[in-house]
């Protein structure tokens, strides 16, 4: 490829606080039973309705910057972005101009580091939905557009990056890694489909000779998915690279995604660019941390991913690969570490344990303890003999023993057999191949 | 500083105001006026002083997360003064999804 | 004597010592709307329930008193416009901080009073519901932009009232109808529930026929609310607690601007100043700064808030769209947009915003020597109707001389200190202190007010 892709990412999430970010509505947008149900004078922007930062979203917003190994700005504050739609109740956004709470820092990629230009706080706006109803009861079906406000002024992070990301690949890491520490922290659940994390990708390209940013670039919105995004980078190298071959430039502007043909369309032209007359919120005083604060912040993040995986690899001999499974999810990793620490004193093979765990050898799930999951694994790698006569029996006199964990079995429970399982090895005595246990378990239990 | 009708014309747009040819003449006019008092502030000598938002000096003034639903209204007391509703929505002429963020 | 034209202390005292029923007063004060007020425009709505509600509130400290309120503070049963066609019909389902406050006290809303629209004015002319007469002489303007509340105490048409000042609103008018008009500092009365116009300045307070008076209301709506990020957390003092006392040794600094269309009102002044030296304080004259350019810092602060404040007008969720904007609205929400545009931001608005910082600067130097600062209020006395609609800076150069307190937050208050004769029209001074400190205003506008022959209510 003569061209090389040059790409930033600007990545929203709904941040996981109770209340909304300037009003102390309830912030549960996706859970709410009917529309606008969760309003105020504030997030409706009612006459007189004034803003009051959560300091919970802020403490948030400072955590993730903290993680991503941003800069703090002590000082802070927030601005208005002023500009109209229907989504937005009172004619301007909250949010932040020149002075957001983080900025310059990164995350690191098996393709290289990405750098993070800042991040920042702000409002949601409302839902907006799409239908044709009959509104005047004249029979006749006119298309509209719904509001719920139920989301408006829900807390919002953006994180920007630097035009960094080299590869449609990169890009999907680099997100993917951000979700993950996102919910590390429980700073958001990122539920994509719903939109709770919406990424943009901003993708130019330039040619291999060249260093400076190319003279146009093209912003990607609304793709709701890391596949999408990653689908969305490509069709665009080679969208803009025809363009540039046939030696014009692609024109600035918006873009959306579809899902079902693959390409990206055009949405409106970047010419009409909008002017948001950014100025200081003078109903919201503001915000000054000092360092002390920041670092108690700090104190409270813990082990991230990354840092988490590499000790694995250390700490129990264990090989890169499942050492980054087990770290994927904050609690799943305290489970996976309880195991392996068990192992590790007991003098097993711990690369042995997980690999019976993680291609299912060993049935477990998160809610048993860790030494049960052990012993399971051992008996399963030591075993004695046993006939089927006398393995039945047990199986009959366990199953009749416990027939309430046989009743949520048969109600769909199939996680309760592990139990069971164990309950017949416990009668047995015998360290049996869990499999014919298992085999046979099964076939009595249906 | 004058402003001319062209200039009131985009602004109009940016403020979301519907003005007409006629008004946009007389807005014009009305906006040289009161910049020509504006334009005075050149004089007063603050190009380097400090700016000023906000008088009470307050800072840190921020919420627990909590919810206090005695502040929320009802579905019924948010729509009540709506010009359309429907099935406890707002409903405004069709608009593109997503116009930012 | 009519009932509905005693101060509010006296109401309360004759309530408590049972000379008199608040039926007796509602009655009377009903007589004096019944026969007034489609004449003169002050309420746009009024409270049905009033003398109910007053029943239950016996015990409150208010005792259930008829209070006139501005018609942008949101109030649940009674309409909300503002003003402005664009809210004609809005009933909130929401109150302000201030009326929340107010009723919790014991006080009851009578009406609500008729203003500029928006509050964007200084004479009630710019009201979408026609203006305001001046009781003192119905040939001239109230002032505004709270010239119902202002009117509605001139014209005994409530015992007490409540406005709202950005630059002047409570101010001007009491100047103009000779009542009392109290602006604390910003931040100690909760801005939540009142419909925004300039946010760094709008400042609710009281309209009153006496210094007293104005702090019987304050004790009852000023202080912390959590609903409002720029009201000041702490606790408000008992401002009634300031009433009555020595002025001995205060030094009072004399703002004299020398020009020409406020030199007899300077004169004047002067002359009644004498009281407060009489009384012990001293008296002089200071230079302050220019108030010209107080005036385009207003200017563009205030415009430019307008702007967004009132982007949230679309006529989706309530109200009606935004070409149901009067004339004035209009050209402060353009005006506003413009000064923020890129390319001017600059060059206009936090021009103005480094200018603010002169003005805070220059009374940080001037409270260093003074208690306190005094001043006419307005130029001259109120203007004859129609007098504002053809000029363009027309509320912005009648409030020249309070701007620059405004745009800094600085508490003041008005008390009348002169009648014409033949005008049957007010003279008002202007008493303004450092910010939080009310306490040294109420001393000296108490002592002056007690002292002048001017208050009609003291002097009837």
């Amino acid at each position: 490829m003569p061209y090389k892709l040059v790409c930033g990412l600007e990545i929203h999430a709904e941040v996981k606080t109770n209340s909304k970010m300037f009003c102390s509505c309830k912030n549960d947008p996706f859970g709410a039973e009917k529309p606008n149900i969760y309003t105020c004078p504030v997030c409706l922007g009612m006459p007189g309705g004034l803003p009051v930062a959560n300091r919970k979203a802020i403490e948030l917003t400072i955590k993730l910057g903290l993680a991503l190994n941003c800069q703090i700005n002590l000082f802070s504050k927030f601005d208005r972005k002023n500009y109209f739609y229907p989504d937005l109740a009172k004619g301007y956004q909250i949010s932040q101009f020149d002075i957001p709470f983080c900025h310059d820092g990164y995350i690191d990629t098996s393709e290289g580091r990405v750098g993070i230009h800042r991040i920042h706080l702000e409002e949601d706006t409302a839902k907006l939905s799409h239908q044709e109803i009959d509104l005047d009861g004249d029979g006749e079906l006119e298309k509209v557009t719904l509001v719920d406000f139920n989301r408006s002024s829900v807390p919002l992070i953006e994180i920007v990056t630097e035009p960094d990301i080299k590869s449609a690949t990169q890009a999907k890491e680099y997100g993917q890694k951000l979700r993950q520490i996102m919910r590390y922290l429980d700073i958001a659940d990122c539920d994509m489909e719903k939109g709770g994390m919406r990424l943009e990708a901003n993708i130019s390209l330039r040619k291999e000779s060249r260093t400076e940013l190319p003279d146009y670039k093209v912003e990607c919105k609304n793709i709701n998915s890391f596949k999408f995004l990653e689908a969305a980078i490509k069709f665009e190298i080679d969208r803009q690279t025809e363009i540039l071959q046939n030696g014009s430039t692609p024109i600035q502007e918006t873009r959306g995604y579809n899902p079902s043909t693959g390409k990206t369309f055009s949405q409106r032209s970047k010419e009409d660019a909008a002017d948001y007359r950014y100025f200081p919120d003078p109903d919201l005083p503001p915000i000054e941390f000092t360092q002390a604060e920041i670092d108690t912040i700090k104190n409270k993040i813990g082990e991230l991913p990354d840092a988490k995986s590499v000790r694995f690899t250390k700490e129990y001999n264990l090989n890169e690969k499942s050492a980054k499974d087990l770290t994927i999810n904050r609690t799943e990793s305290v489970f996976f570490e309880e195991v392996l620490s068990l192992a590790k004193n007991e003098s097993l093979e711990c690369q042995k344990v997980i690999n019976s765990l993680l291609n299912k050898k060993i049935e477990f799930s998160f809610e048993e303890k860790a030494a049960d999951v052990l012993a399971r694994f051992k008996t399963a790698t030591t075993s004695d003999t046993v006939d089927t006569k006398e393995l039945q029996i047990t199986i009959d006199k366990v199953l009749s023993a416990n027939q309430d964990a046989v009743d949520k079995y048969k109600a769909g429970k199939t996680a309760v057999a592990g139990f069971l399982i164990g309950q017949v090895m416990k009668e047995l005595g015998k360290k049996v191949d869990i499999a014919i246990v298992r085999e046979q378990l099964v076939a009595s239990l249906s | 500083m004058s402003v001319n009708n062209t200039q009131v014309k985009h602004i109009a747009q940016l403020a979301n105001i519907p003005v007409t040819e006629e008004e946009s003449v007389k807005l014009a006019e009305a906006f040289t006026e009161t910049l020509i008092v504006v334009d005075r502030l050149k004089k007063a000598g603050a190009n380097k002083t400090a700016i000023t938002h906000q008088v009470t000096g307050f800072k840190n003034i921020l919420r627990d997360d909590v919810v206090k639903p005695e502040q929320s209204f009802t579905q019924e007391e948010a729509l009540a003064n709506a010009k359309s509703t429907y099935n406890g929505f707002f409903v405004v002429p069709y608009v593109l999804q997503n116009k930012d963020n | 004597m009519k009932l509905n034209e005693l101060t509010l202390k006296e109401s309360i005292d004759a309530l408590d010592k049972k000379e008199v029923k608040i039926e007796e007063i509602y009655e009377d004060l009903d007589q004096v709307y019944q026969a007034k007020n489609k004449d003169l425009n002050i309420y746009l709505s009024v409270n049905k329930e009033a003398l109910n509600e007053a029943k239950k509130a016996s015990q409150k400290p208010l005792r259930g008193l008829p209070i006139a309120v501005k018609d942008n503070f949101c109030t649940i049963g009674l309409p909300t416009t503002a003003s402005s066609n664009v809210l004609d019909g809005f009933m909130p389902a929401y109150e302000s901080t201030v009326t929340k406050k107010l009723k919790e006290n014991g006080g009851v809303i009578f009406g609500k009073t008729n203003m500029d629209a928006w509050a964007h004015g200084s004479s009630t002319e710019t009201s979408d519901f026609g203006r305001t007469l001046n009781p003192r002489n119905i040939e001239h303007l109230p002032g505004g932009s709270s010239g119902g509340s202002a009117a509605a105490i001139a014209a005994d048409m409530s015992i007490a009232a409540i406005g709202s000042e950005t630059a002047g609103s409570i101010r001007q008018p009491a100047a103009w109808c000779g009542t009392v008009g109290f602006k604390p500092s910003y931040g100690r009365v909760s801005r939540f529930g009142v419909v925004s116009m300039a946010s760094s300045t709008d400042s609710p307070g009281p309209l009153t026929k006496t210094v007293e008076d104005a702090c019987l209301l304050l004790n009852a709506f000023a202080g912390p609310d959590e609903r409002d990020a720029t009201c000041n957390v702490e606790k408000s003092p008992d401002f009634t607690s300031f009433i009555g006392q020595s002025i001995k040794g205060m030094k009072i600094g004399v703002v004299y601007q020398d020009v020409k269309e406020i030199g007899e009102t300077n004169q004047k002044l002067l002359q009644e100043l004498n009281i407060l030296k009489e009384l012990g304080a001293e008296v002089e004259i200071v230079k302050a700064m220019d108030p010209h350019h107080a005036i385009g810092v207003y200017t563009v602060v205030q415009r430019a808030e307008v702007s967004s404040n009132l982007a949230r007008y679309d006529g989706i969720r309530y109200g009606k769209d935004r070409s149901f904007f009067g004339e004035e609205g209009k050209k402060r929400i353009m005006l506003g947009t413009y000064t923020l545009t890129k390319g001017h931001a600059d060059q206009y608005y936090n021009l103005a915003q480094k200018v603010r910082t002169l003005y805070l600067e220059n009374y940080k130097e001037l409270f260093k020597k003074y208690d306190i600062l005094v001043s006419p209020t307005s130029p001259s006395y109120a203007k004859k109707i129609g007098a504002s609609l053809d000029a363009a800076m027309f509320g912005e150069l009648e409030d020249m001389l309070l701007e620059p307190s405004s745009i800094t937050g600085l508490p003041g208050i008005n008390v009348p200190f002169y009648r014409d004769e033949t005008s049957n029209l007010y003279l008002g001074a202007s008493f303004v202190a450092p910010m939080w400190k009310e306490e040294s205003i109420i001393k000296v506008a108490d002592a002056f007010e007690k002292n002048t022959k001017w208050n009609s209510w003291r002097n009837k």
